[in-house]
C-alpha cells in the first residue's frame, strides 16, 4: 500500500517537473528573442534617426552626413575588442562605443582581461582588434605576425599611491626609480598586481631599472585586477603603482593618496592593434579597421580629451591621435 | 602542450611554488570542512531529534543558505573584517582564517541540512533501539550520528568538494596573495587571466586528482563500514 502511494507520488512529481521545464523552455527562448529584437529596433531607431536628421543638418559638414547616410549594416556587424581591465574600468569605452555603434552600425563587443590574456585572445583569433598598454608584448605580438600594426594613440601616467602617512616618504622623491628605492629601503608594504598585466609589467620594469629585486614580507604579489588591488592597498596601508583612472574611481573607498604623480618614467602609452586575418579564420578586419578609423578621428579625440574633466577636474587620458607616418 | 608538461614536471620534481599552493589549498579545505562538521553534525542531530514551533521555517532557511552564492559570503566576511568593519581591529582580512570563516558560512548550512536529512531517514529505527538503552541525551546523539556514519561520510565529502572548488569567496577575502593566500582555484583564475591556459588547465587537473584521491580514501572507509 505504502509502496504504491509512493510510486504514484513520484510519478506525479515527475510529471509536474516535466511540465514546469516545458513551460520554462519557451519562456527562456522568448527572453533570448526579446534581446535580439531589442537590438534590431535599436539599429532601426538609429537609422530612422539618421534619416530624420538628414534634412535638418544641411548646415553640418558633409563628412558627418556621409557617415550617417552610410549606416546600413556592415557585412559582419560584430567587432570584438579585447582590452585590459584598466581601460574598461575607467568608463571611457562605453562612451566611445555608443557613438561608434551609432556612426557605423557595427556592434562592438568589449572583452576586458589582463594584458596577457587580452593579447592571447588576439593570437587565437578570438578578438578582432586590441586596445592595450604593454609595448614589449605588443611589439612581440606584431613581430610574430599576429597583429597588423601597433598604433599608439593616447597616453596617461601611472602614479604611486599610498596611505596618507607616507611612511617611506615617497612624496619627497623626484621620479619612480627613487620612489621605489625608498619603499624598498623602508620595507614599506607594496602591492604588486602580479598578474602579467600592463601595469604589472611597468612596475617590474621600474624595479629592474632601479636594480632592486623586490622580495620579502613587504612585497605582496596579489594576482588581482587594478580595482581589487587598490582596495587591498587601502586595507593594508600599502604602496601601489596604479593607473590614474582606476585610482580616482576608487579613491573614496581606499582613502589612498597620490604620493608620486606624473613623473617622466611613469608614462603609459595605449595602442590599437588590428588582428592579422591571415593567421586565423573569421577575423572581422573591416570592423577592426572601422574601429581604428573611428578612434583616430577628431570626434573620438575630443571625447577622450574631455573624459574625466567634469567628474575629476582633470583629464584621465591624453590624446595623441594618428601617429605621423615617417 | 609544452606548458602542460612543464606543470606536471614541476609538480613531480617538487617545485616549491606549486606545492605551497597545493598545501595551502589542502590546509584551508580541511580546516573549513572540519569546523563545519564540528558545528554541523551536532546541529543536524539536535534539529532531527527535537521538535519546536518554527522548526520547518528554520529548516527552510538553512536549506536556502545551502545555495548561498560564494561572492555574497565573501562580501559579508570582507565587510566584517575590513579595516572599517566591526572586526577590523583583528586585522584578519587577506589571511587564511578569513578564508576559512567565509568557507564555513558556505559549508556549515550544507553539512547541517544534509545531516538532518540523513538522520531523519533512519530515525524511527534508531529511536526505538536507542530509547530502550536509556542513555543520556548527548550519548543518544552520538549513537544516532554513529548509526548514520555511512551517509555522513558522503555529507563530509560534499562539504569538502564545495570547499575545494570554491573561488569567489576566497578570492575576495583571501586576496590571492602569492605564498600566503593563493590556493589552487585562485591560481587557476590568475593563470587564465594571464593567458596561460595550458598552465591553468594543468592545475585544474591536479585539483581533480586531489579530489579523486580524497574520494578513494573516503570510499575505502565507507566500504569498511559495510563489512
Amino acid at each position: 500500500m505504502i509502496k504504491r502511494s509512493l510510486i504514484t507520488h513520484a510519478r506525479k512529481s515527475t510529471v509536474l517537473i516535466t511540465i514546469a521545464l516545458l513551460v520554462l523552455l519557451p519562456a527562456c527562448r522568448q527572453a533570448a528573442a526579446d534581446t535580439t529584437s531589442a537590438v534590431d529596433t535599436s539599429i532601426a531607431l538609429t537609422s530612422s534617426q539618421a534619416d530624420e536628421s538628414v534634412p535638418e543638418t544641411t548646415s553640418m559638414d558633409t563628412t558627418a552626413l556621409i557617415t550617417e547616410a552610410v549606416v546600413p549594416e556592415p557585412e559582419n556587424p560584430i567587432v570584438r575588442l579585447s582590452t585590459t581591465t584598466s581601460v574598461s574600468d575607467s568608463g571611457l569605452l562605453p562612451v566611445l562605443e555608443e557613438i561608434f555603434e551609432k556612426n557605423t552600425g557595427y556592434d562592438l563587443e568589449i572583452i576586458a582581461n589582463g594584458t596577457g590574456a587580452a593579447i592571447k585572445l588576439g593570437e587565437s583569433g578570438d578578438a578582432d582588434v586590441l586596445l592595450v598598454h604593454a609595448k614589449a608584448s605588443e611589439d612581440e605580438f606584431v613581430t610574430a605576425g599576429y597583429g597588423v600594426e601597433r598604433i599608439p594613440f593616447m597616453h596617461n601616467y601611472f602614479v604611486v599611491a599610498g596611505a596618507a602617512e607616507d611612511t617611506a616618504k615617497v612624496a619627497e622623491c623626484q621620479d619612480a626609480l627613487s620612489a621605489f628605492a625608498a619603499i624598498a629601503d623602508a620595507e614599506a608594504p607594496f602591492i604588486s598586481r602580479g598578474d602579467d598585466s600592463g601595469t604589472n609589467k611597468a612596475e617590474l620594469k621600474i624595479w629592474e631599472n632601479a636594480g632592486i629585486t623586490p622580495s620579502g614580507d613587504w612585497y605582496i604579489s596579489a594576482g588581482k585586477g587594478m580595482g581589487p588591488c587598490l582596495i587591498m592597498a587601502g586595507e593594508m596601508k600599502a604602496y601601489i603603482l596604479t593607473d590614474k583612472a582606476t585610482f580616482l574611481a576608487t579613491k573614496e573607498e581606499t582613502e589612498l593618496q597620490i604620493c608620486l604623480g606624473e613623473s617622466g618614467d611613469l608614462k603609459n602609452t595605449y595602442s590599437l592593434i588590428a588582428v592579422n586575418p591571415d593567421k586565423n579564420q573569421g577575423v572581422n578586419s573591416e570592423g577592426a579597421q572601422a574601429w581604428i578609423d573611428f578612434m583616430l578621428s577628431d570626434e573620438a579625440g575630443a571625447i577622450i580629451t574631455d573624459f574625466g574633466l567634469e567628474e575629476y577636474g582633470e583629464p584621465l587620458f591624453f590624446y595623441d591621435g594618428a601617429p605621423s607616418i615617417t | 602542450m609544452t606548458t602542460f608538461q612543464s606543470v606536471f614536471a614541476s609538480f613531480l620534481s617538487g617545485d616549491g611554488e606549486l606545492y605551497r599552493i597545493l598545501g595551502l589549498t589542502v590546509c584551508m579545505t580541511l580546516l573549513s570542512t572540519g569546523f563545519s562538521v564540528l558545528a554541523g553534525f551536532p546541529s543536524g542531530a539536535l534539529l532531527a531529534s527535537s521538535s519546536f514551533p518554527g522548526k520547518k521555517l528554520l529548516r527552510r532557511i538553512i536549506q536556502t543558505f545551502m545555495g548561498l552564492p560564494p561572492v555574497v559570503a565573501g562580501l559579508f566576511v570582507f565587510l566584517l573584517l575590513s579595516r572599517k568593519g566591526p572586526l577590523g581591529d583583528l586585522s584578519l582580512l587577506f589571511s587564511l582564517p578569513a578564508m576559512v570563516i567565509a568557507q564555513f558560512l558556505l559549508i556549515f548550512p550544507i553539512i547541517t541540512s544534509l545531516t538532518l536529512s540523513a538522520i531523519e531517514s533512519k530515525q524511527s529505527a534508531i529511536r526505538q533501539t536507542i530509547s530502550t538503552l536509556g542513555l543520556p541525551r548527548y550519548k543518544m546523539y552520538l549513537l544516532m550520528l554513529w548509526e548514520c556514519r555511512r551517509s555522513l561520510l558522503t555529507v563530509i565529502l560534499t562539504g569538502f568538494g564545495r570547499a575545494l572548488s570554491e573561488v569567489g569567496a576566497v578570492m575576495m577575502v583571501g586576496g590571492n596573495i602569492q605564498g600566503k593566500t593563493r590556493v589552487m582555484t585562485t591560481a587557476i583564475m590568475l593563470e587564465t587571466g594571464k593567458g596561460n591556459f595550458g598552465t591553468a588547465i594543468a592545475m585544474g587537473l591536479v585539483l581533480l586528482i586531489l579530489a579523486f584521491i580524497v574520494n578513494i580514501i573516503a570510499n575505502h572507509f565507507q566500504e569498511a563500514v559495510y563489512e
